[in-house]
């Protein structure tokens, strides 16, 4: 009702005075219909655009005069089949999916157990670390790679995936802990205080009764974790040389950029084949997502 | 025999107990827990920015460790008009971002807020944009920039528009209007979706009395919505500041920094100077020359935040 506040008011001035009403409907309409349609247009187009040119022959690619640029005459898996067969694609989805797993794995482990320290352990002192905790996220990635890169070197773990599964909890776990406090604080204290005087200890009370309760925060950063480690592209970039052991991401830019005639139709391919995965995860868990992103902010 | 048996696991019990006893006190499970999300981050995060901002006062190159050199990476950064460029296109791409990306996704979560068929499926789509990769969305961008084969180009000439191709990306200006635009692309279902989640929170009956009272759409916007959404704004926007300014992907993958260096972000200049080029410490100079404008953002996180009852100890939000 407040998007009302946007529209123009011609509408509303020259309507009957019956239809006056902040809800009627053609003025709805015009302020809330036709704005949202340009929107979902303007996000959505990009994607169509990838997946209309993954599959059309390079005859109309390159050729906007005779061929309609917003439809496939001819469609061809030429693209794909150039991208499956003729590159180490495969090979940089399973290093991905290698590192993201691992990753995700290793940061919810440990913010399980932070976030349940943090909230229900209540030592001396454990606001500080959980605000440490969050500052912790506000250190992006653009100012570490370069001392990253170094230690990585020194460790002997340059080009190696163990590099990616061990920084990047490092971005994974504030978030994920901060994620977690705020689904623990829903769990009732009660329930844990009925456990302890029963004689149980507090890492029966963690597994038996906090972390099935804790589930939907669980999957919830799971899964957003995936999304993170599949997305991220500075580390994967300086810490990677091989071209086997890149993943996706930067697998597409760097190797399939070749010379300075570009492969648009195998670019387009392999960006919608490694979006397809978080696209199609990302529908299953629509909710989580949503509400891991918001809870998150709102925490 | 029976007492030999009653002894025997009385001992059983007892040691069973010593070790959950262990685990049941305090001290000893609290460092438990807290050991690897702690140690992790010390280890890869406060080392390294410590390691970062060493290096940054080093000649350091890839292969050679270097030797202390003080202020001349610094020194040599000012005179160099690449890093006040990327500085300036830094600011500026941060600045007019943020104003689209809020202006936008606050008018489509105004726009979401309202009773509409599929909402949630909606929502979902909105979401997309942000889901995917980075790096896969700013080639499919690349593309639609192309200087020949630009779709955008191609409608605004059938339309009429324009009689030639539009220049997106090969000359300073241009290039850096298209990648702020991209970066909104981006940014915008995340401020929607986030502040969809503050607007749902603000109850119905604030508006139900500000009706009867007979106040204008504007002024139930500017008297209701805006400052029960101004705590979670300013977080959101924080973050988005801080993401934006530090940003690499969208640029490293559309223009490098081109043309001439007329793109570059900080993060950008800092990966080019440090992988590539080798001068690690030059570039961790330049990496460290963003950490005044992060910390001006966290502060202005953390009083926002403060406003509000800090999460930790307080039960009610």
């Amino acid at each position: 009702m407040s998007a009302s506040t946007e529209a123009p008011q011609t509408n509303a001035a020259t309507a009957q005075p019956e239809t006056m009403t902040w809800d009627s409907r053609s003025r709805r309409m015009v302020t809330i219909y036709v704005p949202l349609a340009c929107f979902l247009i303007i996000l959505l187009f990009p994607f169509y655009w990838m997946t209309i040119t993954a599959f059309k022959p390079n005859a109309e690619l390159y050729d906007y005069n005779t061929h309609n640029p917003f439809w496939i005459t001819s469609p061809t898996l030429d693209h794909i089949r150039l991208l499956l067969f003729g590159t180490a694609y495969p090979r940089w989805l399973m290093t991905t999916m290698i590192v993201s797993v691992c990753a995700t794995f290793l940061s919810l482990l440990s913010s399980t157990l932070a976030a349940y320290a943090i909230q229900r352990l209540r030592f001396k002192g454990s606001q500080y670390v959980g605000l440490g905790i969050y500052l912790a996220y506000l250190v992006p990635p653009s100012i570490l790679f370069i001392p990253l890169a170094t230690m990585v070197f020194q460790l002997g773990l340059f080009d190696t995936p163990l590099a990616l599964i061990l920084v990047y909890p490092t971005f994974l776990i504030p978030f994920c802990t901060w994620l977690l406090i705020g689904y623990f604080k829903s769990i009732p204290f009660e329930l844990e205080e009925c456990a302890l005087i029963d004689g149980a200890t507090r890492l029966q009370i963690l597994r038996q009764i906090t972390l099935p309760l804790a589930v939907p925060g669980l999957i919830s950063a799971g899964i957003f974790s995936f999304t993170l480690s599949w997305n991220e592209f500075i580390y994967a970039l300086a810490f990677i040389q091989s071209s086997e052991n890149k993943t996706v991401p930067v697998a597409i830019l760097t190797e399939l950029v070749t010379g300075d005639v570009y492969q648009w139709g195998a670019l387009m391919a392999g960006s919608l084949l490694g979006s397809l995965p978080v696209a199609i995860f990302y529908s299953f868990f629509v909710d989580y997502y949503v509400s891991s992103l918001t809870g998150a902010v709102k925490e | 025999m029976s007492a030999a048996a009653e002894q025997a696991w009385v001992r059983q019990a007892k040691a069973q107990s010593a070790l959950s006893k262990l685990f049941d006190w305090k001290p000893f499970l609290v460092v438990m827990c807290m050991l690897p999300a702690v140690g992790l981050l010390m280890v890869f995060l406060t080392y390294p920015l410590g390691l970062g901002i060493w290096l940054a006062f080093t000649d350091t190159t890839i292969g050679r460790s270097g030797r202390w050199v003080g202020l001349e990476n610094f020194e040599y950064m000012l005179e160099d008009p690449i890093w006040w460029n990327a500085v300036f296109f830094s600011v500026f791409y941060t600045g007019i971002a943020t104003i689209g990306k809020f202006g936008l996704g606050l008018w489509l979560a105004l726009l979401l807020n309202n009773h509409l068929p599929f909402k949630s499926m909606l929502r979902a789509i909105i979401l997309l944009p942000w889901i995917v990769p980075t790096v896969l969305t700013a080639i499919a961008f690349w593309w639609i920039y192309n200087p020949q084969f630009s779709i955008i180009s191609w409608i605004f000439i059938e339309l009429g528009l324009r009689e030639t191709n539009i220049d997106f990306i090969n000359t300073a200006w241009p290039a850096r209007w298209s990648l702020i635009g991209a970066n909104i692309w981006r940014g915008i279902p995340f401020v929607a979706i986030s502040l969809l989640a503050g607007l749902q929170t603000i109850s119905p009956s604030l508006y139900e009395a500000a009706l009867l009272d007979g106040s204008t759409g504007w002024q139930r916007f500017r008297y209701i919505t805006f400052p029960m959404l101004l705590p979670i704004l300013a977080i959101v926007m924080t973050f988005s500041i801080i993401f934006t300014f530090t940003d690499f992907q969208l640029v490293y993958a559309i223009t490098r920094g081109g043309p001439v260096n007329s793109t570059h972000l900080l993060a950008t200049l800092a990966f080019q100077r440090g992988i590539p080029g080798g001068q690690l410490g030059e570039g961790a100079a330049i990496a460290v020359s963003m950490i005044p404008f992060l910390v001006f953002a966290t502060l202005f996180s953390y009083f926002a935040l403060a406003r509000r009852k800090w999460q930790q100890g307080e039960s009610n939000d």
